[in-house]
């Protein structure tokens, strides 16, 4: 069976008849040729997926392209603006915060929505935050510091905060 | 990558959604979908037909009147947690929403998904069960209301039938110096509960505890009240040995899990342990 | 082009690979589908063990989409499976991608369809009849070589796959004098690799009956050479590229049954053929690592000197040879077992043996974190036996400073070392001495609180090729690279190495630049794709990329930078004895302004009008470079963890480590790797192990069970510190890091917990120490 969506992708608004069973990160990867959000297992474990969904962190492989009929994505590729880096991406590489960069993208968006929740969040609220987002590669260290460093930064510039925080 | 096609319906309203429920044959209800869609991509659910609840925004709702909270069948797991109300009147749900799988999961998954789906590690039923809470359903014949405590029949298996939707939970209210917790010892991998404990205890006047119910997930095919352990902590001044009491007591009575994460043995040695810390957190906070 | 006075080898220079890959960029296999691509799933046998009677495809070939469907009868053209190692008496059998007389692990596979969605594949796999018969099954190694247990390999007629022994002085001496004998079973558990990207292939066929193939490797020059030889393919006809590659940790070190089946796929049908892991399917498909049990008894004086060694051990290879499996527990293993210490005598002996389990093969560390538990955990053993501090009983027995080059028992060569130095620096920022005060402050919270060193000696940058030889390792163990400087001054680099997360564009950008007098940001480096490639590459395993890899393009960098000043020279009507070279300028000495600058003097090289007689022109190098011998890096890590006794969770505390990798490139990565593998070696002693059940079902066979190391599951922040002892084996002095922090982590958390332990009496317990292990063991002691 399949349905006609209409998703507003990175700003921009993508119609399209889908098959019902497609799922959203199928949808971005194999449609919207939105290769950045990663798939890592089948479980709905590993975090790698993860989207901003109506500016909430959300496993795109848990989640039918259908579902997001009418609702406002954002994936890794709508975090920079202008060429101009989202203090998580630049905050990253600072702190080294990515190896073979798999997760990257996954970790980047679930610490998105979290800092729009919590500006401050301390080093354990981080962490906790991350459960779902599998990484091998870094011991997570330099991720937790990444995104501490990004609050800061968002924290030092509140207009940039606050119009990163939800988009 | 879901392998089997499906129809798929998404009704605006609660009525148009039993009515296409009773109308289809194998179909599934789909709310947040974190329990559903992880089954259907591995092929172990196969539904005909998917009816999508979520454009039904009334199920969503948080509300309070007179005595009853009422929290949507919708209601993710984030909203319950972060909801103030809940927080307040009811922390040990509040508690339970909070460790749900993970942000995401929590971001998307729901309340009523979750209790209608009845995964023996669900961590929220155990809270619904301590608070007495009154579970909402609506099939052809319209309204009727199931007792948390008959609704949980085993695992995957509730008192919904076949054609009814969850759309309501109602927690009534609780009185005054009554104190509520949930502690979980999670699965590792799944973060679902090996052992998770509800307990809400009140304080009388005197200080001795005139009510406590105490609720058991993980540890058993579905989630059930630790009656012995209630009894041993009722009318007790919630003292050390009194607690210790309750904890000794709660290790019997139901038929541990087991699995590669924790055997029977070791389960029923947490539920005592769980149902300790537990206690101890939901006095503290009966004040 | 900035050129600068400052050495970049040393600084934290940001990774150049970032850029695209936080912007969601970086292209992975799984992003590649060519136009027209058709896709493959693999039909995998339930069963741990069973005949095949009768495969029955019609039913599959009818469903919707489907290309073809192919049994191993049909695909026996792909040639077999690669095992590039050669151990005395080494049984071998013949590995084909798809089992066609019976299965031998569950996920083997017994065929293959092809259809053109993914999903029309997957949906068609379920529709292959398969009649097995199930035969008896047997999943642990030492079962595995009883009598009457069940042959996997009818043509081997055993499951013995090796014995390999190694000795070295005298054994029974040295027992027979000792004071005290400690004995314990060591086993190190099945872990499954679990890199985040799964495996993937996209083989599209080209003109003229050639193949491109890109796929997850950390070996895309092996994937060429097997590819070509085994299909008849000319080597040139086949272009390999290994795109960014999301982590490997040695899964992705073989020659995989699907890269084999998808390239003949896509030659036979002449269309682009694809195929991605699932993740459960990959933990039944992709290679395991570990799965050892040793028994080991370690003699020494009273005053803890140790006296000998002995080891008897089976080592679990899973149901087939897989690329490097028979390597892993004995060359990479056996030698570097006596660690840092003098041992007199040493007399080991591994057995390899088949069951009907996923093949085993390297997996971080492959062999030598194997290595260190047992002698780390063996120490700690002895210092309890004996009543003696950890640290102290490891000084006792530490290859002192002023004996290297050090020849170990085993014949190894340590090139250098100063073991003290990294002890002394971890137990200070570990605060070693305050922490009899931190026990009793965690027990008066109802905590039981312990502290565990790990000593390790690693062996890495593999490997000189003669000794590779030597040890049954059927390749040499060079590595290759290539510098091109283009007229306009441009720098091109390619490497024959294989990253996939170590951040050699960066690192070896650093080396080149400082060669050069540039900045690393005027060096582009490029690897992964054989064609492109300077020659054969060997890739990216056992912590040999630098030490072998960046040595490389260091050689090829010299080899230029001499050009250069002969070149300058030449410019400068100087001497070339006269010459010197700085800041990206060659000038005559004493003379600083007159002087050629780096992009003159290549632009001369080009125009080759004005260059010393008998000088080729251009401003290019290839260089192979083959090691005089192996690195061996080393340090002390200590962890201390706090059990809870009313649930058995062990929780690591504080974790501070010093480390001695020679001389570092960029601190920044070699920190980064450190916290990788801490943390992946803490997850083997606390989280992580594959479970087989009776009928060898592997019971952990997804995310949802088995337990890889999230966020919160370490509370604090890993210490490190570093002393710098180059490496005379190559002129940067650099040794290797990708694998210290996973050898070094594993003993020194079960050290601690079994410090923690010994407060209630237990003195022995498995890996991983999960809750239930670690209350049933305090259970076990009350009773």
């Amino acid at each position: 069976m399949r349905r006609a969506i209409t998703v507003v992708v990175n700003g921009t608004k993508q119609s399209r008849d889908v098959e019902v069973s497609q799922l959203l990160v199928e949808f971005l990867r194999d449609t919207l040729q939105l290769t950045g959000t990663h798939v890592g297992c089948d479980t709905s474990q590993c975090g790698a997926c993860t989207i901003l969904v109506d500016g909430k962190a959300t496993k795109a492989c848990t989640m039918l392209a259908v579902q997001a009929d009418g609702a406002q994505v954002t994936t890794i590729e709508g975090m920079a603006r202008n060429g101009e880096l989202h203090p998580l991406q630049a905050a990253f590489t600072k702190e080294h915060a990515l190896q073979c960069g798999f997760c990257t993208p996954g970790m980047i968006m679930t610490a998105a929505d979290l800092l729009a929740r919590k500006p401050r969040a301390t080093e354990d609220e981080i962490r906790h935050a991350l459960e779902g987002n599998l990484c091998r590669c870094t011991g997570y260290q330099n991720i937790v510091s990444a995104v501490k460093r990004a609050a800061d930064d968002m924290a030092a510039t509140p207009a940039r905060a606050t119009t990163e925080a939800r988009r | 990558m879901i392998s089997h096609d499906f129809d798929y319906q998404r009704p605006s309203s609660v009525q148009e959604a039993v009515k296409a429920l009773a109308s289809t044959k194998d179909a599934k209800i789909l709310a947040g979908g974190h329990s559903l869609l992880p089954l259907m991509k591995i092929g172990l659910a196969q539904p005909t037909t998917l009816i999508d609840i979520g454009a039904i925004a009334s199920l969503r709702e948080i509300r309070t009147s007179g005595n009853t909270t009422s929290i949507g069948a919708l209601a993710t797991h984030d909203a319950v947690a972060s909801d103030a109300t809940v927080r307040r009147s009811f922390a040990a749900l509040s508690d339970a929403a909070a460790v749900v799988g993970d942000l995401q999961v929590r971001t998307r998954g729901t309340l009523g998904g979750s209790l209608a789906h009845a995964d023996p590690g669900a961590d929220e039923q155990a809270a619904v069960l301590a608070f007495d809470a009154t579970l909402v359903a609506v099939g052809p014949k319209g309204e009727r209301t199931i007792k948390a405590g008959d609704f949980f029949k085993g695992t995957f298996e509730t008192a919904l039938a076949a054609d009814e939707i969850l759309t309501e939970i109602r927690l009534p209210g609780q009185p005054g110096r009554t104190g509520s917790a949930y502690v979980a010892f999670a699965h590792p991998a799944s973060g679902f509960a090996i052992v998770g404990v509800a307990a809400v205890v009140t304080r009388g006047g005197d200080g001795s505890i005139t009510r406590a119910a105490i609720a058991v997930t993980g540890a058993a095919a579905s989630p059930f009240r630790a009656t012995a352990a209630e009894k041993a902590l009722s009318g007790s001044k919630g003292d050390p040995a009194a607690i210790e009491r309750a904890a000794a007591a709660s290790r019997t009575g139901f038929t541990a899990l087991a699995d590669l994460a924790a055997s029977n043995t070791f389960r029923t040695h947490l539920v005592g342990v769980f149902v300790r810390r537990a206690i101890d957190r939901a006095l503290e906070r009966a004040t | 082009m900035t050129a600068t006075q400052t050495p970049y080898i040393g600084q934290r220079v940001q990774r150049k690979e970032d850029p695209k890959l936080i912007r969601g960029e970086g292209t992975y296999t799984d992003d590649v589908t060519p136009a027209g691509t058709v896709y493959m799933a693999l039909v995998r046998s339930p069963h741990a063990h069973a005949r095949i009677r009768k495969i029955d495809t019609s039913r599959a070939k009818r469903a919707p989409g489907v290309v073809t469907v192919l049994t191993g009868a049909d695909t026996a053209a792909t040639g077999p499976l690669p095992c590039f190692i050669t151990l005395p008496d080494l049984k071998t059998t013949k590995h084909f991608p798809l089992a066609s007389d019976k299965a031998r692990y569950a996920g083997d596979g017994v065929a293959v369809v092809v259809a053109d969605s993914r999903r029309a594949a997957r949906s068609a796999a379920a529709l292959v009849d398969v009649e097995y018969e199930p035969l008896p099954v047997v999943t642990d190694a030492r079962a595995a070589t009883k009598p009457g247990a069940p042959i996997l390999h009818d043509d081997i007629g055993t499951n013995v796959a090796y014995v390999y022994p190694v000795k070295g002085g005298d054994i029974d001496k040295a027992f027979r004098e000792a004071d005290v004998v400690v004995k314990h079973t060591v086993k190190n558990q099945r872990l499954i690799p679990n890199a985040i990207e799964p495996r993937s292939i996209v083989v599209r066929p080209d003109e003229g009956g050639a193949l491109t193939i890109w796929t997850t490797t950390q070996i895309p020059h092996f994937v060429q050479l097997i590819t070509s030889l085994n299909l008849g393919l000319s080597q040139n006809k086949v272009r390999v590229i290994a795109p960014e590659v999301g982590g490997g940790f040695g899964s992705k070190l073989n020659v995989y049954a699907e890269e084999l089946l998808a390239a003949w796929l896509a030659k036979t049908l002449g269309k682009p053929v694809k195929w991605t892991e699932e993740r459960r399917e990959g933990y039944l498909a992709t290679i395991h690592g570990r799965d050892i049990v040793e028994d080991v008894e370690l003699a020494a004086k009273k005053d803890g000197t140790i006296t000998g060694l002995r080891i008897r051990g089976t080592a679990n290879l899973g149901a087939y040879l897989q690329a490097f499996t028979p390597v892993i527990e004995t060359v990479l293993h056996i030698f570097i077992v006596p660690g840092a210490y003098r041992i007199p005598a040493f007399d080991c002996e591994i057995v390899g043996v088949h069951t009907n389990t996923t093949p085993t093969d390297a997996y971080r560390g492959a062999g030598r974190p194997e290595a260190t538990y047992l002698i780390e955990t063996s120490m700690n053993l002895l210092a309890r036996e004996l009543g003696m501090d950890q640290a102290e009983i490891r000084r006792k027995n530490f290859v002192p400073k002023d004996a290297f080059p050090y020849t170990t028992i085993t014949t190894l060569a340590y090139d250098s070392g100063n073991y003290d130095g990294t002890l002394d620096r971890a137990l200070a920022m570990a605060d070693y001495a305050g922490f009899p005060k931190r026990r009793d402050e965690a027990k008066a919270r109802g905590k039981l609180r312990g502290i565990g060193l790990s000593s390790y000696v690693e062996i890495c940058g593999l490997a000189p090729s003669k000794a590779n030889h030597a040890l049954g390792v059927g390749w040499g163990g060079y590595e290759s690279a290539r510098i091109r400087v283009h007229p306009t001054g441009a720098v091109q680099v390619w490497t024959g190495t294989s990253p996939h997360g170590q951040g050699h564009e960066t690192s070896w950008s650093q080396i080149v630049a400082d060669a050069f007098g540039i900045s690393p940001d005027d060096v582009e480096v490029r690897h992964g794709d054989t064609l492109e490639a300077p020659g054969m590459g060997v890739g990216t395993f056992g912590s040999r990329s630098l030490a072998v890899g960046g040595v490389a393009v260091h050689k090829a960098a010299e080899k230029l930078r001499e050009k250069i000043r002969l070149i300058g020279a030449h410019m400068l009507e100087a001497s070339p004895d006269d010459v010197v070279f700085e800041g990206g300028k060659v000038h005559v000495k004493g003379v600083p302004e007159r002087a050629k600058a780096f992009g003159e003097i290549v632009f001369q090289s080009y125009l080759a009008f004005n260059i010393p007689d008998g000088m080729e022109p251009g401003m290019d190098s290839t260089v192979y470079y083959d090691p005089s011998n192996f690195t061996f890096p080393f340090g002390t890590h200590i962890a201390e963890v706090e059990i809870d006794p009313d649930t058995g969770t062990t929780q690591v505390v504080s974790y501070s480590a010093c480390d001695d990798c020679g001389v570092q490139i960029n601190p920044m990565i070699v920190e980064g790797q450190l916290h990788g593998g801490i943390v992946q070696g803490i997850g083997q002693a606390l989280y992580e192990g594959a479970v087989y059940d009776e009928n060898g079902q592997l019971v952990s066979g997804s995310m949802m069970e088995y337990d890889v190391p999230k966020a919160a599951d370490l509370p604090i922040r890993i210490q490190l510190d570093h002393t710098t002892t180059p490496s005379p084996v190559n002129p940067l002095g650099v040794k290797g890091i990708g694998e210290a922090g996973t050898i070094a982590s594993t003993p020194a958390v079960v050290n601690a917990a079994l410090d923690a332990l010994a407060a209630v009496g237990v003195t022995h317990i498995d890996m991983p120490l999960t809750p239930e292990r670690v209350w049933a063991a305090i259970q076990g002691v009350k009773r």
